[in-house]
């Protein structure tokens, strides 16, 4: 550890040291944007949402038949790689444990799973981080529809990781057996993204 | 880029300062080992206090792409935050920070792309564009590009002087900028937020697939971003840098 001589910071304010904010993280209380892209404008009509084992389908859902689904209100914290932590985020939406039960299966294919979205992003998960009530395909922010630039109409809501995994746009869930690197995890960002390891970056 | 080395945290000498604007200073770091970066890349910079407590945030490198030992990043103050009032007003030459990188492997532009390069700049989103326009300067690369830079003044414009030597070169580069908040006398750039009928007259057309990249403001963005799309240009041409507070305090 190197003293930056001066350095004081704002330790000592509310929220800037927390057994909920994660090394390197720092709290804000308004809600950045991060995309590496427009953001997409995607009409209710035309989405759907797919769950698929490699090209075989496996689920899908348009909107009415989406929204119809049991929905689950969760509140989490999230946290950007960029530095930002969230608190006390409150969503609505589908947990993947109802959208495996929706889809009508006993178990998982695969240990793995991309997740596709409107603009062409992807990002790569492990199905043991989305079960258990781990992970969701949230269309609500705070009770209202999710904005575009939040990744309306519906993202996918990993918490407990760096929320580049929580897609924005998400249109496919694709089980696959080997894990392979997403979009930001193919340009040097951590392929598993722990944010109380501090897994920003490949190697770390 | 193929292959991520870990990224470990390297110590940065601060040697050289250059107050840009009233709130904007630059700093050189000398980094023995720093490894090189491409232009659009970032880093993150790490401060800790006596008492362990350490605070990071992520800055662009505005110096062109090289190898070190010389990193520039140009840092504006924030009113209330933590690190930048200190890099701005308390970091004094001799001074050593932490910083790991180079981050980001898609804001990022070299001289082997030969489409033309449209920058849009809002405030301090300029530093990654003018590490690309150095870096095509230093190439000595004749590609076609225009910077399309917003300022809310004329006293926040950074790098001023420097895009004027830049535009003197006649290699191609060519400047327009837009005041938000009132102009001096004589002001021969635009007066207005970047708008369709200024991107149409400063960008290229669709047709001549320009690579384009926009940071700023996150309003800024998504407004120029969406205006892009709407003029016909491909939504993977268009790479964008969002910061700043977005007010969705929900």
């Amino acid at each position: 550890m190197k003293v930056t001589r001066g350095f004081k910071g704002k330790q000592g304010e509310p929220g800037s040291a927390s057994d909920r904010v994660p090394p390197g993280q720092f709290v804000t209380r308004d809600f950045p944007v991060l995309t590496a892209g427009p953001t997409q404008q995607t009409v209710l009509e035309s989405w759907s949402l797919a769950l698929q084992n490699g090209g075989q389908a496996l689920g899908r859902w348009n909107w009415a038949q989406f929204e119809a689904l049991p929905q689950t209100e969760r509140t989490f914290d999230i946290h950007c790689v960029t530095k930002w932590t969230k608190l006390d985020t409150c969503w609505r939406g589908v947990t993947f444990d109802d959208l495996i039960k929706a889809a009508g299966l006993t178990s998982t294919p695969h240990l793995y799973v991309m997740a596709h979205c409107d603009g062409g992003y992807t990002t790569n998960l492990p199905v043991a981080d989305l079960m258990g009530g781990k992970g969701m395909v949230a269309t609500h922010f705070d009770e209202l529809p999710l904005p575009a630039t939040h990744g309306g109409p519906a993202r996918l809501l990993v918490p407990h990781l760096y929320f580049w995994k929580s897609a924005k746009w998400l249109r496919r869930l694709v089980f696959m057996e080997t894990n392979a690197p997403g979009f930001w995890e193919s340009l040097g960002y951590h392929i598993y993204g722990d944010p109380w390891r501090e897994q920003r970056y490949s190697g770390d | 880029m193929s292959s991520f080395a870990r990224r470990d945290w390297q110590v940065a000498t601060a040697t050289l300062f250059r107050q840009e604007t009233v709130r904007v200073r630059s700093i050189t770091f000398e980094v023995a080992a720093w490894a090189g970066h491409m232009a659009g890349q970032h880093v993150d910079v790490r401060l800790t206090a006596e008492n362990g407590y350490q605070a990071q945030r992520s800055y662009s490198i505005a110096s062109p792409a090289r190898r070190g030992p010389d990193i520039e990043l140009t840092v504006e103050r924030i009113g209330d935050g933590e690190v930048s009032p200190f890099l701005t007003e308390e970091l004094h030459a001799g001074d050593t920070i932490e910083l790991r990188g180079p981050i980001g492997g898609y804001f990022t532009w070299g001289p082997a792309i030969s489409l033309p390069l449209m920058l849009i700049a809002g405030g301090s989103g300029v530093v990654p564009l003018m590490s690309m326009l150095r870096t095509r300067h230093q190439s000595g690369s004749k590609i076609p590009v225009r910077l399309l830079y917003s300022s809310r003044s004329a006293e926040d414009i950074i790098y001023r002087g420097e895009l004027e030597r830049l535009v003197a070169n006649r290699d191609g580069f060519r400047l327009m900028h837009t005041l938000t908040r009132g102009a001096p006398a004589g002001w021969e750039g635009q007066t207005r937020r970047v708008d369709r009928a200024m991107l149409v007259e400063c960008g290229f057309q669709p047709a001549e697939e320009p690579r384009i990249f926009v940071c700023g403001p996150t309003s800024f963005v998504e407004t120029v971003a969406d205006q892009l799309v709407g003029l016909g240009h491909s939504e993977l041409a268009i790479k964008t840098e969002r910061f700043g507070p977005t007010g969705d305090k929900r």
